[in-house]
């Protein structure tokens, strides 16, 4: 089992590290980084200076090295816009992010994990056909437009929500249904038909005939294994939620990363970019690499060396 | 003995070998797809919306792009100020509504088309390849497939567009270089279970080669799981496109695109909630209508993968 | 002796898109205390719907109906669903046949040996654990306090049904209903446990009702037997009558189906019974074997009589049957059919 862990590890800091480099290479070979920054009116002296001062204009793998060295040690560099390090821009931000994301994903369990057991407990009824309309329509809606409609109903017209900032719990309430909801239809795709799988094996029948009521045999017995892959794309899931937190953050003036991501791109601020990329990159591999060991807890089975 | 065959023939009359009348599969398909009410309501919209898309110069009554200063913000046709002028109303540069509608239609076609094209033909490349030869190449594609799935899509787009300047080729190119990860997957899970059923070995045992394996034995077998992932990668680069747009890194103004118009309609929202209204609805109704062409493809292909 | 389960005029109809399937049609039949009623029929007679009946656990659209369906004095028609998850894995116990799937995957056998105590029995966990430590002995497992926290895909298909069975003994059970118990094991293990279920009945003194197709289980442990054909009970009796002095055409030609060393003649084809069993959807009349039997007249399609010939020996037919048992019984070969 420790084999089999440290494997994983290993591949995911591959992973992470592929991720830095192909980012990188985007970054700064996409147009000039130093005209970027030097902006429209520079000249191509201007331009040349800026080159030179952000050191733009050594090998490409050299550049690469010392960011990567001293990311190592964490030290993103400075913020060609903040000049602040890099690296406390994004610790504070990050946890603003991070609770976004952790009410998404329970959001979206909360809602499609028993609308998932409920349809097929009942298939065919009232039930399944309001949670199979809920998960197609919601996959449909783009996620910008729900947050705006969101405002319009309850910024606007109902007044019970603010719009925008991120003092108070209530400003967290329409961005964790915006971000949530696009998880929850195939939460509950995957429960449902988990389930229907499930009530039909064998060990259901078996519970049932050692006189075990409904709800044991439910929840005990069926969702219990059930659950299993709906774990893993929860996770998964929750790693994209945070690439998706830049749309939600920037609508509602949420000042997390994916705000300050979007802020860093449109001032072509690189290095913070360049860490905000690494650092999503590395939850996203750190959330399936704890969903393998979760689903190793929770299925026997896998626990293969 | 002929005592007893005629017992068991007046009591058990013999059974004449059926000739099966009835309909052909090709009869019994077309009836599972007309009968599905998804995937009927999906490919009618669609087709509906693509007509719109290609006769937009005959359908829009004005030119999207033309603004009309003196009619700014004129609401829709069933608004109390509104007139059957301009049905849809008008934006904050006085141009027709409707008419930016159609022709945002082209584009978001276009992007899902195009984008769901080229990532389709890199992600089928890599996962057919992966699934059938193996080894070293299956572990160099899962790698990658790892690293694209690490990789916050919507950030890099946004800085790659950043960097290189937006515009409907850019970002096209973008997300067709980008969103090849689930054709890959799908593609190459296909190609396994295929790789080791029978006729390919059958066929492998009498000499075929590989290419000649990979296209008259397996190819034919994954279409059905690749038009469903076509169908839901386009969805899903026409939503990206729009998100890019909204954030003002996608298609730059004055393109019609549905994303830049719900963006454009930003700032009026709390006087003229139909400028964002109209371009979200008609987002909604297209994707709506591709992923359940998606899903009911897949339905009608084979029910038991219907999740 | 008292039945401890008495079942009369059983049906179980499925109601399907193309008519109602009458899957069990107005079984009879008794078990009392230490005896074991082997239930035989072939695939599709409706022997496992038999038991579900009784258990309570057919499926929703199924309908059950019976004149009597009695359980040491409980009335299993009128028992409510609590009542009868009382009697469940308490007083009655099943044992289903496949043991590879019939666990969950997701907890130790000990949890799962555990659990089937704790529903009927208020008693401490480490109680429970230990009557499942004893039980897992009993059943022939060793090293019963390791394997206890083993999870079941750990376990031999062999080893899992012993498991089962020790399952099914938490609660000591009254009754025991194994639907086809060993049909999923190899044949070696075959024998031990049907060999381990014979002891563990005479031991405790239950009733044991077997399913089964196999007329080699049957030989081994039945003290009484009934043959199901179509979902009907085409005859039952003591083991040793039904094989020594079978009556119905079904049941003889099942025994002839046997080769028997020594008797059967070399190089003569095995019996076979020609044919499939009937559909039972919609209105069923008269004899549902008459399509395969070699001695079908035309009185067989209307009303069957029922025929007692010997004490406790029962059997359907419009015949009367006075001919001999022997497997070299001169059943029609398929040529001359």
């Amino acid at each position: 089992m420790l084999v089999y862990t440290l494997k994983r590890l290993g591949l995911a800091l591959l992973v992470t590290l592929a991720v830095s480099i192909l980012s990188f290479a985007l970054l700064y070979l996409s147009g000039d980084p130093a005209a970027a920054i030097a902006g429209e009116t520079a000249n191509a002296d201007d331009i040349e200076a800026v080159r030179i001062y952000y050191g733009l204009n050594r090998p490409l793998v050299v550049q690469y090295g010392e960011w990567m060295f001293n990311a190592i040690r964490g030290d993103f560099g400075e913020s060609y816009y903040f000049k602040l390090p890099v690296s406390q821009l994004v610790a504070e931000r990050l946890s603003v992010t991070m609770l976004l994301g952790l009410c998404g994903i329970s959001f979206a369990l909360l809602t499609a994990v028993p609308l998932g057991v409920a349809a097929a407990v009942r298939p065919n009824s009232i039930i399944d056909r309001v949670a199979l309309f809920l998960s197609v329509t919601g996959q449909a809606i783009p996620s910008f437009w729900f947050g705006l409609i969101l405002i319009v109903l309850f910024s606007i017209k109902l007044r019970i929500l603010p719009p925008s900032g991120s003092d108070s719990w209530q400003n967290f309430v329409m961005p964790t249904i915006v971000l949530g909801y696009y998880a929850m239809p195939a939460i509950m795709r995957l429960t449902r038909a988990g389930m229907l799988d499930v009530l039909g094996a064998d060990y259901v029948r078996t519970a049932r005939a050692k006189g075990a009521g409904e709800f044991r045999v439910m929840f005990k017995h069926a969702l219990r294994n059930a659950i299993i892959p709906v774990v893993s794309v929860a996770a998964v899931q929750m790693g994209f939620m945070l690439g998706g937190s830049i749309v939600v953050e920037s609508i509602f003036a949420l000042h997390g990363a994916g705000y300050l991501a979007w802020e860093s791109i449109g001032r072509n601020d690189l290095p913070t970019v360049q860490a905000l990329i690494l650092v999503f990159s590395m939850f996203y591999v750190v959330f399936t690499f704890l969903s393998d060991l979760l689903n190793a807890w929770l299925d026997p089975r896998m626990r293969v060396g | 003995m002929t005592n007893t065959t005629e017992t068991i023939n007046a009591v058990a009359p013999k059974v004449e070998p059926e000739v099966l009348s009835g309909p052909t599969p090709r009869q019994v398909l077309l009836a599972k797809v007309l009968g599905h009410k998804g995937l009927m309501f999906g490919a009618i919209a669609l087709l509906i919306i693509f007509l719109m898309a290609l006769f937009a110069p005959i359908l829009a009554p004005y030119d999207p792009y033309h603004q009309n200063l003196m009619h700014r913000m004129v609401p829709p046709v069933w608004d109390a100020k509104g007139s059957w002028d301009n049905i849809l109303g008008t934006d904050h540069l006085g141009r027709d509504y409707l008419s930016r509608l159609l022709y945002g239609a082209r584009i978001s076609l276009a992007i899902g088309a195009v984008a769901a094209l080229i990532s389709g033909i890199i992600g089928t490349t890599m996962g057919v390849a992966a699934g059938y030869f193996g080894g070293r190449v299956d572990s160099c594609v899962t790698f990658l497939i790892n690293v694209r799935l690490a990789m916050p899509v919507v950030l890099v787009a946004l800085a790659v567009v950043a960097l290189f300047g937006g515009s409907l080729e850019v970002v096209i190119t973008v997300l067709g270089l980008l969103l090849w990860d689930r054709f890959a997957v799908v593609m190459r899970s296909a190609t396994l279970q295929l790789r080791s059923m029978e006729y390919v070995t059958a066929a492998k045992a009498i000499g075929c080669s590989t290419k000649r394996i990979l296209l008259s034995e397996i190819m034919p077998n994954i279409t059905n799981s690749l038009i469903v992932i076509i169908t839901l990668e386009m969805a899903h680069a026409i939503l990206l496109e729009a998100a890019l747009s909204f954030l003002g890194l996608g298609v730059q103004p004055p393109t019609p695109s549905w994303g830049l118009m719900v963006s454009e309609g930003k700032q009026m929202l709390l006087f003229q909630p139909w400028m964002i209204a109209i371009p979200g609805v008609a987002l909604f109704i297209l994707v709506l209508a591709i992923n359940l062409l998606g899903d009911g493809l897949r339905d009608v292909s084979a029910p038991e993968n219907r999740s | 002796m008292e039945n401890i389960l008495s079942v009369r005029d059983l049906t179980v109809d499925i109601p399907l898109a193309a008519g109602t399937l009458h899957a069990v049609r107005g079984l009879d039949f008794d078990v009392k205390r230490g005896e074991t009623l082997c239930v035989v029929g072939e695939s599709g007679s409706g022997k496992s719907l038999t038991s579900l009946a009784i258990m309570g656990l057919l499926p929703k659209q199924a309908q059950r109906s019976a004149q009597v369906l009695d359980f040491e004095g409980i009335d299993l028609q009128k028992a409510s669903n609590r009542d009868m998850r009382k009697l469940r894995g308490n007083r009655i116990s099943m044992i289903f046949q496949e043991p590879m799937t019939s666990l969950n995957p997701a907890y130790t056998i000990g949890d799962q040996l555990i659990e089937a105590l704790l529903l009927h029995r208020k008693v401490s966990k480490s109680v429970a654990r230990n009557r499942a430590i004893e039980l897992l002995e009993k059943v022939g497992i060793t090293a019963a306090a390791n394997r206890i926290k083993q999870y079941p895909h750990q376990l031999s298909g062999g080893l899992r049904q012993r498991v089962m069975i020790a399952m099914a003994l938490m609660g000591e059970p009254d009754l025991i209903i194994a639907d086809e118990p060993t049909t999923a094991l190899d044949v070696t293990i075959q024998a031990q446990i049907l060999r381990l279920l014979k002891d563990l009945q005479r031991e405790l003194n239950m009733a044991m009702i077997l399913i089964t197709h196999d007329l080699g289980v049957v030989a081994r442990v039945a003290d009484k037997v009934a043959i199901m054909y179509a979902g009907e009970m085409v005859e039952s009796g003591s083991a040793a009558e039904v094989f020594t002095a079978p009556k119905h055409p079904y049941t003889r030609g099942l025994l002839n189906c046997i080769p028997v060393p020594g008797k059967t003649a070399v190089g003569e084809p095995l019996g076979s019974i020609p044919g499939i069993v009937p559909s039972l959807i919609g209105d069923v009349t008269g004899c549902a074997f008459r399509t395969r039997c070699s001695e079908a007249t035309p009185q067989c399609s209307a009303d069957i009589p029922a025929r007692v010939p010997s004490e406790g020996h029962f059997y359907r037919c419009v015949h009367d049957y006075d001919g001999p048992a022997s497997p070299s019984m001169n059943l029609p070969k398929s040529e001359e059919a």
